[in-house]
C-alpha cells in the first residue's frame, strides 16, 4: 500500500477512535503511533484490511496510554458497549476532522500544521521539514493547537470557508523538503469535494488543479522563475487542466459563484490559450470584476489592473492603478510592466529595480533584477 | 569541526577592492551568471558535507527596542544610507579557520560585470558553540 493511500485512511481511523470515546488529542497521537508501526510491520506482513488493522492497533495504543491514567475495568466496559461505526458515519467523522483542524480559534499556521498531521497523516518531522522549522518547534505548535481545540465538541457545525483557506495556504507553500505540499493540498481538497459537494470546494479544487498543471513550466532548469507569458505551454499538464475545467464547469452550473470559482475561471481562461496572444483578456477582466465584487481584496484589484492593461492597453492599466495603495506587494512590478508596455523603458527600469528591492521572495527578486538589467542594457545600446 | 558565519553586506566593511555598479546595471547574462554561481556554491558545500544554512535578507527593516512597561516598542528606520547593512549569510561547518577563509575567498570571487570576480568583502565570524572541547 503506498503512502498517500495509507494516509487517506487517517482521518477515518481517528474518527472511529473518537466515536469510541477517545478524546481527539489522544486519538490523534494513537493513530500516529499506529502509522509508525505500520511502516515497520507491513512490508513483511501486509494486512488484508489496512483500515481495520490501523483501527485495532491505534485503539490498543490508545488503551495502553490511558490505562496508566484511568482504571482498566472502567475503560474496558466502555469499549464493550461501543457499536461499530457504519460507512456513513466515517464520512461525517472525516469531515468533522477537517472542521476541527481548521477551527477559527486556531491561528492559520497552527491550523495548517494540525490539518497536515490529523487529516493528512503526515509526521511532525515531514511537516517541520516542509516549513523549514526545527521538528521540536513544529511538535510544540501541533500540541498547542490540539490543546486549543480540545474544548471544541467534535460534531459542532463549523465554517467551511476557514477549511478552504487552510487548504489554500498549504497549496501555496508549494514544494520544499521531501513533501509535495501542493500535491497534498490537492489530495485533501479532492477528499473534501467528494464529501461535501459544495461549489466553492469544487472551485478551490479546480483552481489548484489548473495552477498545478502549469508547475513544470513555471521554473527554468536553473531554478529561475518563468512568468506566465514566457512559459513553454507544451509543458502544461493537459490531464490536470481537463480535470480542473470539468470540476469548475460542474460547480459554475450550480450558479452559486464564490471567490475560488472566480479565480479558477481566470486560471481556466489562461489554460485555454494555446499561445499568450490568444488569451481572452476581456473575459479575464470580467472575472476579475466579479472577484473584486466578491472579495473587495486589494490584491484582486492589482491583478485586475494587469488584465486591464492587456485588454485595453497600458494607458488603461495605468489609469486603473490610480487609487491603489503603492505599498501593496508587487505594485511596483505591475507599474514597471505597464510603463514598459507604454514605451517608457527609463521609468520601467527604475521601477523594476525598486520592485526587486521589495520582492516577496528570492526567485522574484532575481527575476525583477533581470528585468531591470534587460531594459538598462537596451537603453545603453 | 567548527561553525563559521560568512556574512555578505549590501554596505559597510572595508573600502571595496573593485568598484562595481548595482546589479540592475549589469547585462541579463551577467545577472544570470552571478545567481547561478551563488546556487552552485551552496550545492557544492552540501556535497562536501560543510553546508549548514544560507539566507538572504531584504534591504528593508528597522531597529526596534523596548520602551518601558505598557508602551509599544520604539522603531527606528529605515536604515540610514551610511549604515553597515547585511545582505545575507552562509553558515558552514568546517575543519578549520583556514578552510573557512578559503571558502569565503571562493564566495568573494562571484562573477560580476564582464564575468570578472567582484572581490567583495565577506565577514567571517566563528560561532560560539555550547559544548566545551574536552582536553584531558
Amino acid at each position: 500500500m503506498n503512502e498517500p493511500l495509507l494516509r487517506d485512511l487517517v482521518p477515518a481511523v481517528i474518527g472511529v477512535l473518537v466515536r469510541r470515546g477517545a478524546d481527539f488529542a489522544s486519538a490523534e497521537d494513537a493513530v500516529q503511533d499506529a502509522l509508525v508501526e505500520s511502516v515497520r510491520v507491513w512490508p513483511d506482513d501486509p494486512p488484508r484490511d489496512p483500515k481495520g488493522w490501523l483501527v485495532t492497533v491505534a485503539w490498543r495504543k490508545f488503551l495502553d496510554v490511558t490505562r496508566a491514567e484511568t482504571s482498566r475495568r472502567h475503560r474496558e466496559e466502555r469499549v464493550e458497549g461501543e457499536p461499530t461505526p457504519g460507512p456513513g458515519e466515517v464520512v461525517d467523522d472525516t469531515l468533522q476532522l477537517y472542521f476541527l483542524c481548521a477551527h477559527p480559534s486556531l491561528t492559520p499556521a497552527s491550523a495548517v500544521a494540525l490539518t497536515l498531521r490529523a487529516v493528512g497523516g503526515l509526521t511532525t518531522r515531514q511537516i517541520a521539514q516542509a516549513y523549514l522549522v526545527p521538528e521540536a518547534t513544529m511538535a510544540q505548535r501541533i500540541s498547542r493547537a490540539k490543546r486549543t481545540v480540545s474544548e471544541v465538541r467534535f460534531n459542532q457545525p463549523a465554517d467551511l470557508a476557514t477549511v478552504l483557506r487552510v487548504l489554500y495556504l498549504v497549496f501555496n507553500e508549494g514544494y520544499s523538503g521531501d513533501v509535495d505540499l501542493a500535491g497534498e493540498a490537492i489530495r485533501l481538497s479532492r477528499q473534501l469535494a467528494v464529501m461535501t459537494r459544495h461549489e466553492e470546494v469544487a472551485g478551490l479544487l479546480a483552481l489548484m488543479l489548473l495552477h498545478h498543471a502549469r508547475r513544470p513550466a513555471r521554473t527554468g532548469p536553473d531554478g529561475r522563475l518563468v512568468p506566465l507569458a514566457e512559459q513553454d505551454r507544451s509543458l502544461w499538464n493537459t490531464r490536470l487542466i481537463a480535470e480542473g475545467v470539468d470540476v469548475l464547469q460542474a460547480a459554475l452550473a450550480r450558479d452559486r459563484l464564490g471567490e475560488f470559482q472566480a479565480q479558477a475561471a481566470i486560471a481556466a481562461l489562461h489554460a485555454d490559450a494555446q499561445t499568450v496572444e490568444e488569451t481572452d483578456w476581456a473575459q479575464i477582466v470580467e472575472w476579475y470584476d466579479e472577484l473584486v465584487r466578491l472579495t473587495d481584496s486589494p490584491v484582486a484589484r492589482l491583478n485586475r489592473v494587469v488584465a486591464v492593461g492587456e485588454a485595453d492597453g497600458p494607458r488603461a492599466g495605468l489609469a486603473a492603478l490610480v487609487g491603489l495603495d503603492p505599498a501593496l506587494p508587487r505594485y511596483a512590478a505591475v507599474e514597471a510592466y505597464l510603463h514598459e508596455r507604454d514605451g517608457d523603458p527609463v521609468t520601467a527600469a527604475r521601477l523594476y529595480a525598486d520592485a526587486a528591492r521589495s520582492a516577496p521572495s528570492l526567485p522574484e527578486r532575481d527575476h525583477l533584477t533581470r528585468q531591470a538589467a534587460r531594459l538598462n542594457a537596451q537603453l545603453r545600446s | 569541526m567548527a561553525k563559521y558565519l560568512l556574512l555578505k553586506h549590501y554596505r559597510g566593511g572595508p573600502a571595496p577592492a573593485v568598484a562595481f555598479t548595482p546589479m540592475d546595471q549589469w547585462t541579463p547574462d551577467e545577472v544570470d551568471a552571478h545567481v547561478q554561481f551563488m546556487r552552485d556554491f551552496g550545492a557544492r558545500l552540501e556535497e562536501t558535507g560543510e553546508f549548514v544554512d544560507t539566507q538572504a535578507l531584504a534591504p528593508d527593516g528597522a531597529f526596534v527596542r523596548y520602551d518601558g512597561e505598557g508602551r509599544p516598542p520604539v522603531t527606528d528606520g529605515p536604515f540610514v544610507e551610511t549604515k553597515d547593512l547585511i545582505a545575507g549569510w552562509y553558515i558552514i561547518d568546517v575543519e578549520s579557520w583556514d578552510r573557512a577563509v578559503q571558502l569565503a575567498g571562493e564566495l568573494s570571487a562571484a562573477p560580476g560585470p564582464g564575468g570578472k570576480p567582484i572581490h567583495e568583502w565577506l565577514e567571517v565570524r566563528p560561532l560560539w558553540g555550547d559544548s566545551p572541547t574536552v582536553t584531558e
